[in-house]
Protein backbone atom coordinates (compact mmCIF):
# COMPACT_ATOMS: atom_id res chain seq x y z
CA UNK A 1 0.00 0.00 0.00
CA UNK A 2 1.10 3.28 -0.57
CA UNK A 3 0.59 5.00 2.28
CA UNK A 4 2.10 3.05 4.44
CA UNK A 5 4.96 3.53 2.31
CA UNK A 6 4.81 7.19 2.48
CA UNK A 7 4.81 7.25 6.25
CA UNK A 8 7.44 4.71 6.11
CA UNK A 9 9.67 6.57 4.05
CA UNK A 10 9.27 9.77 5.48
CA UNK A 11 9.76 8.39 9.51
CA UNK A 12 12.98 6.46 8.00
CA UNK A 13 14.08 9.58 6.11
CA UNK A 14 12.56 12.67 7.54
CA UNK A 15 16.66 14.60 8.35
CA UNK A 16 17.39 13.55 5.11
CA UNK A 17 14.40 15.27 3.39
CA UNK A 18 14.60 18.24 5.59
CA UNK A 19 18.79 18.42 5.31
CA UNK A 20 17.59 18.83 1.04
CA UNK A 21 14.34 21.25 1.78
CA UNK A 22 16.70 23.16 3.58
CA UNK A 23 19.46 23.28 1.12
CA UNK A 24 17.13 24.33 -1.85
CA UNK A 25 15.99 27.10 0.21
CA UNK A 26 19.18 28.39 1.25
CA UNK A 27 20.33 28.43 -2.69
CA UNK A 28 17.25 29.54 -3.52
CA UNK A 29 17.05 32.44 -1.22
CA UNK A 30 20.48 33.67 -1.43
CA UNK A 31 20.14 33.20 -5.30
CA UNK A 32 17.60 35.29 -5.57
CA UNK A 33 18.94 37.85 -3.02
CA UNK A 34 21.72 38.32 -4.71
CA UNK A 35 20.53 38.06 -8.13
CA UNK A 36 17.80 40.70 -7.00
CA UNK A 37 20.88 42.68 -6.42
CA UNK A 38 22.84 42.13 -9.43
CA UNK A 39 19.54 42.86 -11.28
CA UNK A 40 19.43 46.43 -9.28
CA UNK A 41 22.45 47.22 -10.64
CA UNK A 42 22.18 46.32 -14.00
CA UNK A 43 18.42 48.04 -14.28
CA UNK A 44 20.10 50.98 -12.34
CA UNK A 45 22.85 51.51 -14.91
CA UNK A 46 20.96 50.48 -18.04
CA UNK A 47 18.65 53.43 -17.23
CA UNK A 48 21.01 56.41 -16.66
CA UNK A 49 20.51 59.12 -18.97
CA UNK A 50 22.88 58.56 -22.05
CA UNK A 51 24.65 62.11 -22.94
CA UNK A 52 24.64 63.46 -26.31
CA UNK A 53 28.52 63.37 -26.74
CA UNK A 54 31.80 62.93 -24.85
CA UNK A 55 33.47 60.48 -23.62
CA UNK A 56 30.90 59.44 -20.72
CA UNK A 57 28.51 58.27 -23.69
CA UNK A 58 31.24 56.08 -25.28
CA UNK A 59 31.84 54.28 -21.75
CA UNK A 60 28.40 54.03 -20.89
CA UNK A 61 27.33 52.58 -24.52
CA UNK A 62 29.84 49.82 -24.38
CA UNK A 63 29.09 49.17 -20.64
CA UNK A 64 25.29 49.22 -22.06
CA UNK A 65 26.50 46.42 -24.72
CA UNK A 66 27.60 44.12 -22.53
CA UNK A 67 24.76 44.27 -19.68
CA UNK A 68 22.41 43.40 -22.89
CA UNK A 69 24.48 40.39 -23.94
CA UNK A 70 24.51 38.83 -20.44
CA UNK A 71 20.96 39.62 -20.08
CA UNK A 72 20.38 38.00 -23.31
CA UNK A 73 22.89 34.93 -22.79
CA UNK A 74 21.66 33.97 -19.56
CA UNK A 75 17.83 34.34 -20.74
CA UNK A 76 18.60 32.46 -23.70
CA UNK A 77 20.14 29.00 -22.88
CA UNK A 78 18.91 26.70 -19.70
CA UNK A 79 19.63 26.66 -16.26
CA UNK A 80 21.09 23.09 -16.27
CA UNK A 81 23.75 23.67 -19.07
CA UNK A 82 24.15 26.57 -17.58
CA UNK A 83 25.13 24.89 -14.34
CA UNK A 84 27.16 21.92 -16.05
CA UNK A 85 29.07 24.57 -18.37
CA UNK A 86 29.87 26.80 -15.21
CA UNK A 87 30.89 24.24 -12.83
CA UNK A 88 32.66 21.81 -15.01
CA UNK A 89 34.17 24.33 -17.73
CA UNK A 90 35.68 26.24 -14.40
CA UNK A 91 37.74 22.97 -13.69
CA UNK A 92 38.44 22.12 -17.55
CA UNK A 93 39.82 25.60 -18.13
CA UNK A 94 41.01 26.92 -15.18
CA UNK A 95 41.84 23.74 -13.07
CA UNK A 96 39.51 25.20 -9.99
CA UNK A 97 37.50 22.63 -8.42
CA UNK A 98 34.35 24.82 -7.77
CA UNK A 99 32.96 24.06 -4.12
CA UNK A 100 29.38 22.64 -5.34
CA UNK A 101 27.32 24.93 -3.43
CA UNK A 102 29.02 27.95 -4.48
CA UNK A 103 28.83 27.00 -7.86
CA UNK A 104 24.79 26.34 -7.41
CA UNK A 105 24.59 29.67 -5.62
CA UNK A 106 26.71 31.23 -8.45
CA UNK A 107 24.44 29.64 -11.30
CA UNK A 108 21.09 31.08 -9.69
CA UNK A 109 22.15 33.77 -8.75
CA UNK A 110 23.47 35.43 -12.34
CA UNK A 111 20.29 33.51 -14.13
CA UNK A 112 17.97 35.12 -11.86
CA UNK A 113 20.18 38.54 -12.33
CA UNK A 114 19.55 38.29 -15.83
CA UNK A 115 15.50 37.57 -15.12
CA UNK A 116 15.65 40.63 -12.38
CA UNK A 117 17.61 43.47 -14.53
CA UNK A 118 14.98 43.52 -17.25
CA UNK A 119 12.07 43.49 -14.25
CA UNK A 120 13.71 46.73 -12.85
CA UNK A 121 14.41 48.32 -15.89
CA UNK A 122 11.15 47.88 -17.09
CA UNK A 123 10.02 48.91 -13.17
CA UNK A 124 11.83 52.00 -13.77
CA UNK A 125 10.71 52.91 -17.20
CA UNK A 126 7.21 52.71 -16.04
CA UNK A 127 7.59 55.12 -13.07
CA UNK A 128 5.47 57.93 -14.42
CA UNK A 129 8.03 60.92 -15.61
CA UNK A 130 6.78 63.71 -13.79
CA UNK A 131 7.85 61.69 -10.91
CA UNK A 132 11.40 62.34 -12.56
CA UNK A 133 10.10 66.18 -13.72
CA UNK A 134 9.06 67.32 -9.97
CA UNK A 135 12.78 65.50 -8.32
CA UNK A 136 15.02 67.37 -11.07
CA UNK A 137 12.16 70.39 -10.59
CA UNK A 138 13.67 70.58 -7.16
CA UNK A 139 17.14 70.71 -7.71
CA UNK A 140 18.08 66.56 -7.19
CA UNK A 141 20.67 65.18 -9.72
CA UNK A 142 20.13 61.61 -11.25
CA UNK A 143 21.43 59.99 -8.58
CA UNK A 144 19.28 61.67 -5.75
CA UNK A 145 16.28 61.31 -7.62
CA UNK A 146 17.01 57.29 -8.19
CA UNK A 147 17.60 56.83 -4.35
CA UNK A 148 14.62 59.13 -2.93
CA UNK A 149 11.92 59.10 -5.20
CA UNK A 150 12.24 56.43 -7.87
CA UNK A 151 13.68 53.83 -6.58
CA UNK A 152 11.61 53.35 -3.52
CA UNK A 153 8.66 52.83 -5.84
CA UNK A 154 10.76 50.67 -8.11
CA UNK A 155 11.13 47.85 -5.59
CA UNK A 156 7.42 48.12 -4.39
CA UNK A 157 6.18 47.83 -7.51
CA UNK A 158 8.64 44.84 -8.57
CA UNK A 159 8.02 43.31 -5.49
CA UNK A 160 5.70 40.68 -7.04
CA UNK A 161 7.91 39.82 -9.90
CA UNK A 162 10.97 38.86 -6.88
CA UNK A 163 8.65 36.73 -5.07
CA UNK A 164 7.85 35.21 -8.65
CA UNK A 165 10.90 34.82 -9.20
CA UNK A 166 11.68 33.33 -5.82
CA UNK A 167 9.29 30.15 -6.66
CA UNK A 168 10.65 29.97 -9.69
CA UNK A 169 14.05 29.42 -8.13
CA UNK A 170 12.84 27.17 -5.37
CA UNK A 171 11.82 24.59 -7.86
CA UNK A 172 14.47 25.17 -10.34
CA UNK A 173 17.05 24.72 -7.99
CA UNK A 174 15.99 20.82 -8.77
CA UNK A 175 18.16 21.45 -11.99
CA UNK A 176 21.56 21.60 -9.70
CA UNK A 177 20.92 17.49 -9.12
CA UNK A 178 23.27 17.61 -12.15
CA UNK A 179 26.50 19.14 -10.61
CA UNK A 180 25.27 16.82 -7.20
CA UNK A 181 24.58 19.34 -5.09
CA UNK A 182 22.56 17.73 -2.32
CA UNK A 183 19.43 20.06 -2.61
CA UNK A 184 15.71 18.45 -2.05
CA UNK A 185 15.68 16.74 -5.54
CA UNK A 186 19.01 15.02 -5.83
CA UNK A 187 18.26 13.87 -2.09
CA UNK A 188 14.65 12.40 -2.68
CA UNK A 189 16.90 10.31 -5.65
CA UNK A 190 18.76 8.36 -3.17
CA UNK A 191 16.11 7.61 -1.03
CA UNK A 192 14.43 6.23 -3.68
CA UNK A 193 17.21 4.98 -5.01
CA UNK A 194 18.06 2.65 -2.03
CA UNK A 195 14.06 1.78 -1.02
CA UNK A 196 12.51 1.99 -4.99
CA UNK A 197 9.52 3.07 -4.69
CA UNK A 198 10.03 6.15 -6.74
CA UNK A 199 6.34 7.66 -6.41
CA UNK A 200 6.11 7.27 -2.96
CA UNK A 201 9.45 9.28 -2.97
CA UNK A 202 8.82 11.99 -5.06
CA UNK A 203 5.39 12.28 -3.89
CA UNK A 204 6.66 13.67 -0.30
CA UNK A 205 9.55 15.98 -2.48
CA UNK A 206 6.59 17.18 -4.07
CA UNK A 207 4.39 18.01 -1.02
CA UNK A 208 7.36 19.53 0.53
CA UNK A 209 8.21 21.82 -2.37
CA UNK A 210 4.47 22.90 -2.16
CA UNK A 211 4.68 23.92 1.13
CA UNK A 212 7.58 25.65 0.26
CA UNK A 213 6.65 27.96 -2.07
CA UNK A 214 3.53 28.53 -0.16
CA UNK A 215 4.99 29.22 2.82
CA UNK A 216 7.08 31.81 0.70
CA UNK A 217 4.15 33.39 -1.44
CA UNK A 218 2.47 34.19 1.66
CA UNK A 219 5.24 36.01 3.34
CA UNK A 220 5.96 38.29 0.44
CA UNK A 221 2.48 38.92 0.16
CA UNK A 222 2.57 39.95 4.05
CA UNK A 223 5.69 42.28 3.34
CA UNK A 224 4.00 43.88 0.21
CA UNK A 225 0.95 44.61 2.17
CA UNK A 226 3.31 46.14 4.70
CA UNK A 227 4.99 48.34 2.52
CA UNK A 228 1.73 49.80 1.01
CA UNK A 229 1.55 51.69 3.89
CA UNK A 230 -1.59 52.24 6.37
CA UNK A 231 -5.10 52.77 4.63
CA UNK A 232 -5.28 56.00 6.52
CA UNK A 233 -4.40 58.62 7.83
CA UNK A 234 -4.67 61.09 10.71
CA UNK A 235 -5.74 64.51 10.71
CA UNK A 236 -3.60 66.80 12.81
CA UNK A 237 -6.13 68.42 15.38
CA UNK A 238 -3.22 70.97 16.60
CA UNK A 239 -0.34 71.05 13.97
CA UNK A 240 1.75 71.25 16.61
CA UNK A 241 1.70 67.77 17.35
CA UNK A 242 2.14 67.36 13.66
CA UNK A 243 5.25 68.74 14.40
CA UNK A 244 6.66 66.75 16.89
CA UNK A 245 5.11 63.79 15.43
CA UNK A 246 8.33 61.75 13.09
CA UNK B 1 13.24 96.77 -10.59
CA UNK B 2 15.73 93.89 -10.56
CA UNK B 3 15.54 91.46 -13.20
CA UNK B 4 15.62 87.82 -11.96
CA UNK B 5 15.48 86.45 -15.34
CA UNK B 6 15.94 87.07 -18.70
CA UNK B 7 15.42 85.40 -22.81
CA UNK B 8 16.82 86.08 -25.13
CA UNK B 9 16.05 84.54 -28.70
CA UNK B 10 15.05 81.37 -27.06
CA UNK B 11 13.46 79.16 -29.55
CA UNK B 12 13.03 75.20 -29.20
CA UNK B 13 12.56 72.67 -31.88
CA UNK B 14 10.60 68.68 -31.41
CA UNK B 15 12.16 67.35 -34.42
CA UNK B 16 11.62 69.62 -37.25
CA UNK B 17 8.55 71.50 -35.95
CA UNK B 18 9.25 74.72 -33.90
CA UNK B 19 7.25 75.03 -31.12
CA UNK B 20 8.93 78.56 -29.42
CA UNK B 21 10.19 81.11 -32.17
CA UNK B 22 13.03 83.35 -31.40
CA UNK B 23 11.51 84.33 -27.43
CA UNK B 24 12.54 87.63 -25.53
CA UNK B 25 10.99 87.72 -22.29
CA UNK B 26 11.74 88.80 -18.92
CA UNK B 27 10.68 88.22 -15.00
CA UNK B 28 11.66 90.82 -12.65
CA UNK B 29 11.81 90.73 -8.67
CA UNK B 30 8.78 90.49 -7.09
CA UNK B 31 6.46 90.35 -10.73
CA UNK B 32 3.62 88.21 -11.27
CA UNK B 33 3.33 87.26 -14.77
CA UNK B 34 0.97 85.02 -16.62
CA UNK B 35 1.07 83.66 -19.72
CA UNK B 36 -1.81 83.05 -21.67
CA UNK B 37 -2.58 81.40 -25.30
CA UNK B 38 -4.49 78.64 -26.88
CA UNK B 39 -3.75 74.96 -26.52
CA UNK B 40 -0.36 74.15 -28.56
CA UNK B 41 0.85 77.69 -28.32
CA UNK B 42 3.68 77.30 -26.78
CA UNK B 43 3.31 78.52 -23.22
CA UNK B 44 4.15 75.01 -21.10
CA UNK B 45 6.64 74.46 -23.47
CA UNK B 46 8.38 78.05 -22.65
CA UNK B 47 7.85 77.62 -18.66
CA UNK B 48 9.54 74.08 -18.70
CA UNK B 49 12.86 75.55 -20.89
CA UNK B 50 12.63 78.23 -18.04
CA UNK B 51 14.05 75.54 -15.59
CA UNK B 52 15.92 73.35 -18.27
CA UNK B 53 13.34 70.16 -18.00
CA UNK B 54 13.39 71.02 -22.12
CA UNK B 55 16.49 72.05 -23.36
CA UNK B 56 16.15 75.02 -25.58
CA UNK B 57 17.67 74.85 -29.28
CA UNK B 58 19.19 77.84 -29.21
CA UNK B 59 19.23 81.27 -27.40
CA UNK B 60 20.29 83.07 -24.17
CA UNK B 61 18.38 82.48 -20.59
CA UNK B 62 20.16 84.64 -18.50
CA UNK B 63 19.72 84.96 -14.48
CA UNK B 64 20.61 87.26 -12.59
CA UNK B 65 22.64 88.26 -15.64
CA UNK B 66 24.47 84.62 -16.00
CA UNK B 67 23.41 82.49 -19.05
CA UNK B 68 22.63 79.12 -17.37
CA UNK B 69 22.92 77.71 -21.18
CA UNK B 70 26.30 77.84 -20.60
CA UNK B 71 28.20 74.41 -20.77
CA UNK B 72 30.01 75.16 -17.31
CA UNK B 73 26.96 76.20 -15.27
CA UNK B 74 25.59 73.68 -12.77
CA UNK B 75 22.13 73.35 -13.93
CA UNK B 76 20.71 71.54 -10.41
CA UNK B 77 22.32 75.26 -8.56
CA UNK B 78 20.08 76.76 -10.78
CA UNK B 79 16.83 74.89 -10.59
CA UNK B 80 16.70 74.93 -6.82
CA UNK B 81 16.05 78.93 -6.89
CA UNK B 82 13.16 77.73 -8.82
CA UNK B 83 10.21 76.40 -7.84
CA UNK B 84 7.90 74.30 -10.24
CA UNK B 85 4.15 73.70 -9.54
CA UNK B 86 2.82 70.90 -12.16
CA UNK B 87 -0.59 70.71 -13.96
CA UNK B 88 -0.11 66.66 -12.44
CA UNK B 89 0.89 67.87 -8.97
CA UNK B 90 3.44 64.86 -9.25
CA UNK B 91 3.83 64.82 -5.89
CA UNK B 92 6.71 61.65 -4.89
CA UNK B 93 4.14 58.95 -3.93
CA UNK B 94 6.50 57.20 -1.60
CA UNK B 95 6.00 60.23 0.94
CA UNK B 96 3.83 61.60 3.11
CA UNK B 97 2.93 65.13 2.93
CA UNK B 98 5.29 66.18 5.40
CA UNK B 99 8.09 64.26 4.07
CA UNK B 100 7.05 65.53 0.52
CA UNK B 101 7.89 68.83 1.35
CA UNK B 102 11.26 67.53 3.19
CA UNK B 103 12.66 65.48 1.29
CA UNK B 104 14.61 67.94 -1.04
CA UNK B 105 15.39 70.33 1.84
CA UNK B 106 17.19 67.64 3.46
CA UNK B 107 18.83 66.25 0.24
CA UNK B 108 19.15 69.20 -2.12
CA UNK B 109 19.57 71.94 0.35
CA UNK B 110 21.52 69.86 3.21
CA UNK B 111 19.49 71.21 5.74
CA UNK B 112 18.62 69.09 8.84
CA UNK B 113 15.51 67.24 9.69
CA UNK B 114 14.22 69.13 12.15
CA UNK B 115 14.79 72.55 10.31
CA UNK B 116 13.34 70.75 7.37
CA UNK B 117 10.34 70.21 8.74
CA UNK B 118 9.83 73.47 10.38
CA UNK B 119 10.04 75.21 7.33
CA UNK B 120 7.89 72.46 5.57
CA UNK B 121 5.61 73.08 8.49
CA UNK B 122 5.22 76.43 8.03
CA UNK B 123 4.61 76.34 4.15
CA UNK B 124 2.03 74.00 4.75
CA UNK B 125 0.20 76.08 7.09
CA UNK B 126 -0.24 78.80 4.38
CA UNK B 127 -1.51 76.34 1.71
CA UNK B 128 -3.88 74.62 4.30
CA UNK B 129 -2.23 71.39 4.19
CA UNK B 130 -1.31 71.48 7.67
CA UNK B 131 -3.44 68.97 8.91
CA UNK B 132 -2.75 66.47 6.34
CA UNK B 133 0.95 65.73 7.02
CA UNK B 134 0.55 62.40 7.61
CA UNK B 135 -1.53 61.74 4.20
CA UNK B 136 0.36 59.91 1.38
CA UNK B 137 -0.45 61.01 -1.79
CA UNK B 138 -2.85 58.95 -3.06
CA UNK B 139 -5.58 59.62 -0.35
CA UNK B 140 -5.81 63.52 -1.46
CA UNK B 141 -7.91 65.02 -3.44
CA UNK B 142 -6.48 67.02 -6.59
CA UNK B 143 -7.00 70.22 -5.00
CA UNK B 144 -5.27 68.99 -1.71
CA UNK B 145 -2.30 67.82 -3.49
CA UNK B 146 -1.90 71.02 -5.56
CA UNK B 147 -1.73 72.93 -2.29
CA UNK B 148 0.73 70.36 -0.96
CA UNK B 149 2.89 70.75 -4.26
CA UNK B 150 2.76 74.52 -3.50
CA UNK B 151 4.25 73.69 -0.26
CA UNK B 152 6.48 71.51 -1.59
CA UNK B 153 7.69 74.30 -4.17
CA UNK B 154 7.97 77.05 -1.72
CA UNK B 155 9.73 74.87 1.31
CA UNK B 156 13.10 75.20 -1.32
CA UNK B 157 12.59 79.11 -0.60
CA UNK B 158 12.91 79.85 -4.32
CA UNK B 159 13.29 83.11 -6.12
CA UNK B 160 10.71 82.39 -8.69
CA UNK B 161 7.61 80.12 -8.57
CA UNK B 162 6.99 78.77 -11.96
CA UNK B 163 3.22 77.55 -11.97
CA UNK B 164 2.03 75.23 -15.02
CA UNK B 165 -0.99 75.61 -15.65
CA UNK B 166 -1.50 74.44 -12.33
CA UNK B 167 -5.79 74.59 -12.06
CA UNK B 168 -6.58 72.64 -15.31
CA UNK B 169 -6.17 69.25 -14.24
CA UNK B 170 -8.46 69.90 -11.15
CA UNK B 171 -12.39 69.34 -10.58
CA UNK B 172 -14.11 72.81 -10.79
CA UNK B 173 -15.31 72.61 -7.34
CA UNK B 174 -11.34 72.63 -6.44
CA UNK B 175 -9.99 75.56 -9.09
CA UNK B 176 -11.31 77.97 -6.65
CA UNK B 177 -9.00 76.68 -3.46
CA UNK B 178 -6.08 76.72 -5.22
CA UNK B 179 -6.37 79.83 -6.94
CA UNK B 180 -7.14 81.52 -3.37
CA UNK B 181 -3.56 80.01 -1.97
CA UNK B 182 -1.94 81.81 -5.31
CA UNK B 183 -3.64 84.72 -4.88
CA UNK B 184 -2.23 85.18 -0.68
CA UNK B 185 1.37 84.01 -2.82
CA UNK B 186 1.04 86.97 -5.11
CA UNK B 187 -0.21 89.29 -2.75
CA UNK B 188 3.33 88.31 -0.55
CA UNK B 189 5.32 89.57 -3.12
CA UNK B 190 6.46 86.50 -4.72
CA UNK B 191 7.99 86.42 -7.80
CA UNK B 192 5.77 84.16 -9.98
CA UNK B 193 5.44 82.82 -13.44
CA UNK B 194 1.91 81.40 -14.42
CA UNK B 195 0.75 79.83 -17.49
CA UNK B 196 -3.06 79.60 -17.07
CA UNK B 197 -6.16 79.24 -18.64
CA UNK B 198 -8.03 81.24 -15.30
CA UNK B 199 -8.68 84.74 -17.15
CA UNK B 200 -10.65 85.99 -14.71
CA UNK B 201 -7.36 84.79 -12.44
CA UNK B 202 -4.96 86.21 -14.24
CA UNK B 203 -7.10 89.83 -14.75
CA UNK B 204 -6.92 89.87 -11.21
CA UNK B 205 -3.14 88.65 -10.21
CA UNK B 206 -0.91 89.71 -12.88
CA UNK B 207 1.19 93.10 -12.83
CA UNK B 208 1.75 91.61 -16.79
CA UNK B 209 0.16 89.38 -19.01
CA UNK B 210 1.57 87.77 -22.14
CA UNK B 211 -0.23 86.13 -24.72
CA UNK B 212 1.14 83.39 -26.62
CA UNK B 213 0.56 82.31 -30.11
CA UNK B 214 2.02 80.07 -32.82
CA UNK B 215 5.06 79.92 -30.97
CA UNK B 216 6.12 83.73 -30.31
CA UNK B 217 4.33 86.46 -27.69
CA UNK B 218 2.26 88.20 -29.60
CA UNK B 219 1.24 91.17 -27.37
CA UNK B 220 2.39 91.55 -23.75
CA UNK B 221 1.15 94.43 -21.08
CA UNK B 222 -0.84 95.63 -18.19
CA UNK B 223 -3.89 93.42 -17.54
CA UNK B 224 -6.14 96.37 -18.39
CA UNK B 225 -4.36 96.42 -21.69
CA UNK B 226 -4.24 92.83 -22.64
CA UNK B 227 -8.26 92.23 -21.99
CA UNK B 228 -9.46 95.46 -22.46
CA UNK B 229 -7.30 96.99 -24.74
CA UNK B 230 -5.74 94.65 -26.95
CA UNK B 231 -3.44 95.89 -29.83
CA UNK B 232 -3.66 92.80 -32.06
CA UNK B 233 -6.16 90.83 -33.83
CA UNK B 234 -5.58 87.50 -32.90
CA UNK B 235 -5.36 88.53 -29.03
CA UNK B 236 -8.99 89.93 -29.66
CA UNK B 237 -9.86 86.64 -31.26
CA UNK B 238 -8.35 84.07 -28.23
CA UNK B 239 -10.26 86.41 -25.27
CA UNK B 240 -13.72 86.47 -27.68
CA UNK B 241 -13.35 82.55 -27.57
CA UNK B 242 -11.85 82.14 -24.32
CA UNK B 243 -14.44 84.31 -22.42
CA UNK B 244 -17.50 83.20 -24.00
CA UNK B 245 -16.96 79.92 -23.51
CA UNK B 246 -16.49 80.39 -19.87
Amino acid sequence: MSFEWIVKIISENWPMFLRGAGMTLFIALLGTILGAIIGLLIGLIRTIPVPERGAKRAILKAVNAILATYIEFFRGTPMIVQAMVIYYGSALAFGVDMDRILAAVFVVSINTGAYMAEIVRGGIISIDKGQFEAAHAIGMNHVQTMMNVVLPQVIRNILPATGNQFVINIKDTSVLNVISVTELYFTTKSIAGNNFRYFESFFVACVMYFIMTLIVTKILRYFERKLEGPDNYAVMANPVQAEGKK
Amino acid sequence: METIIEIKHVNKYFGSHEVLKDIDFSVKKGEVVTIIGSSGSGKSTLLRCINLLEKPSGGEIMYKGENILDEKHDIFTYRRKLGMVFQQFNLFNNHNVLSNCVVGQVKVLKRSKDEAEKVAMKYLKIVGMDKYVNARPNQLSGGQKQRVAIARALSMEPDVMLFDEPTSALDPEMVGEVLKVMKQLAESGLTMLIVTHEMEFAKEVSDRVVFMDKGVIAEEGSPEQIFNHPTQERTREFLKRTLRSS
